[in-house]
């Protein structure tokens, strides 16, 4: 019963997409004026913003490193964003999350460059659906980006998942909740690196190779999406001049 | 524990004399006269997954605030009345200043604030938001997130709040067996008016509405005013540390009253 209403027989998913099929994603860049970088991405029904603040000073100024900045990272979820209201204080899912999230984004950033300095990355989630930590990884690499940052690659992520016997590209919320497991993973395209890796559930040994490839598979179509997310703001008119010709 | 303080903007005193240059001639540093507002702008609807939702953007100021609907028990003295509870945090996004954390007291007073004005002039009707009197009530949650802060925040997040509680429609629950059930049928919020706030700061003689945080960072004092729909006035909140007379605060409610209609109407034709 179950899986019949995650994959029907012609091998639709609960949303009419099919098993390699990513939601519809869209990401606009600098979206938060105040910020020196950000960016908002609609990933399905995920809808978050993301701002980073630095390189600055840092406050407690104990926490400041001699050779190196400092990633701070703050994934929080507005309590509207759920369908119960969420407690706005911060859940301990929201630490774990904050914590997966920086050590995703970290390996991309060349943090030496900015010694006793500080990186903010703020995370806010207006509206949840599965997903919401890849979704918001890729928003806080293109904001990271849009701040000016040293980076060695764009951090995209993924996730993918396995309902009955298929391994499926990019979990929603309904298949992550009633679904078998739910893997997100984040990489450097370029690097060739995973820089996060979760998985929620049973996948056999072949299954698991199976799902990887496919999330960075995904990670590679969001990279993409994100690259034309810069583009459009830096060089937009350019490209609009190029189609002309 | 609330110590003075200093502005947590620091505007350089070049600019600060500039403010006061422009003012002596009756001109803001963006060019706006003394009472006019920045561009207002409300956009309905935007997270599907609450009752009722609306961002508000006020210049640069820019604020969500999302209704959700739930049962629970109602509050003590008031068992015969839906429970009203107000939120809003400023989100470390909104500034370089904002800190992760527990809201200090300057987000404590925008909630409070805000909450008063929606309160206060009983645009809920909360004795409509019964189902069973001393025992289960509906909880209407509403809850501000500012996303970019430049300046005024009281009066974008009132706008935001009152947007959002004007569009929503609200679950229909029903008791079946002394059981709360969602019949999943929405009805539109029992609303009795519409409650407007109007900010000035005073920056040495001058009175200038909606200001910016360059101007807040300047003033002497500050005043908010909510008027509801017959325009009385249903909360006051006075400011920062300068004083106002008494004539200053009688000609500013004339002018909370005339702007807050203009900006009434503003909404309602948003919405």
């Amino acid at each position: 019963m179950k899986e019949l209403s995650l994959l029907d027989e012609n091998g639709k998913r609960s949303d009419g997409r099919g098993i390699d099929d990513l939601r519809p994603i869209k990401i606009t860049v600098g979206v938060v004026k105040n910020a020196d970088g950000s960016a908002y991405i609609e990933f399905g029904k995920n809808k978050i913003i993301v701002a980073v603040y630095g390189p600055r000073e840092v406050h407690p100024k104990h926490m400041a490193l001699p050779d190196r900045c400092v990633l701070r990272c703050r994934y929080h979820m507005s309590p509207f964003s759920t369908d119960t209201r969420k407690n706005p204080a911060p859940s301990r899912r929201e630490v774990e999350i904050s914590k997966v999230m920086r050590e995703s984004l970290e390996p991309s950033l060349i943090l030496s460059d900015y010694p006793r300095a500080v990186i903010d990355v703020f995370v806010e989630v207006i509206q949840a659906d599965g997903g919401s930590r890849c979704a918001g990884i890729n928003a806080a690499s293109v904001a990271l980006a849009d701040a000016g940052i040293n980076m060695r690659d764009l951090v995209s992520a993924c996730a993918a998942g396995r309902i009955a016997d298929k391994i499926v590209l990019d979990v929603n919320d309904l298949e992550d909740k009633e679904g078998d497991a739910d893997m997100p993973v984040a990489y450097l395209p370029n690097l060739e690196q995973v820089t996060l890796l979760q998985v929620d559930g049973k996948l056999s040994t072949a299954q698991f190779g199976e799902c990887l490839n496919k999330a960075i598979d995904g990670c590679k179509l969001v990279y993409e999406i994100q690259k034309d997310a810069l583009m459009k703001k830096y060089f937009g008119n350019e490209l609009e001049v190029k189609e002309e010709v | 524990m609330s110590s003075s303080k200093r502005s947590t903007i620091i505007v350089e005193q070049l600019r600060k004399q500039q403010m006061l240059e422009a003012l002596s001639r009756g001109k803001r540093l963006d060019g706006r006269n003394y009472e006019s507002y920045r561009d207002l702008k409300v956009e309905i609807g935007i997270i599907d997954k609450a009752s009722g939702s609306a961002k508000v953007t006020l210049g640069n100021t820019e604020v969500i605030a999302g209704v959700k609907v739930e049962t629970g028990e109602p509050f003590e003295g008031l068992e015969n009345k839906g429970a009203l509870i107000m939120s809003a945090e400023v989100l470390p996004t909104a500034s370089p200043h904002v800190e992760p954390g527990p809201p200090d007291e300057d987000a404590i007073e925008l909630s409070r604030v805000v909450d008063r004005g929606i309160r206060e002039s009983e645009m809920l009707d909360l004795d409509k938001l019964v189902l069973i009197p001393g025992k289960i009530v509906y909880t209407v949650f509403v809850d501000c997130s500012i996303i970019n802060s430049d300046g005024n925040l009281l009066d974008a997040t009132s706008y935001a709040v009152v947007s959002a509680l004007l569009t929503s429609k609200f679950p229909i629950f029903e008791i079946q067996d002394d059981k709360v059930v969602d019949t999943g049928k929405t009805m539109p919020p029992p609303i009795t008016t519409v409650p407007v706030s109007i900010t000035a700061v005073k920056i040495g003689e001058a009175v200038l509405l909606d200001p910016t945080t360059e101007e807040e960072a300047c003033m002497d004092a500050r005043i908010t005013m909510t008027t509801q729909s017959d325009g009385s006035i249903v909360a006051v909140q006075k400011g920062f540390t300068g004083p106002f007379t008494v004539d200053q605060i009688i000609s500013y409610s004339e002018i909370a009253r005339i702007k807050g209609e203009e900006i009434r109407s503003k909404i309602k034709e948003l919405n």
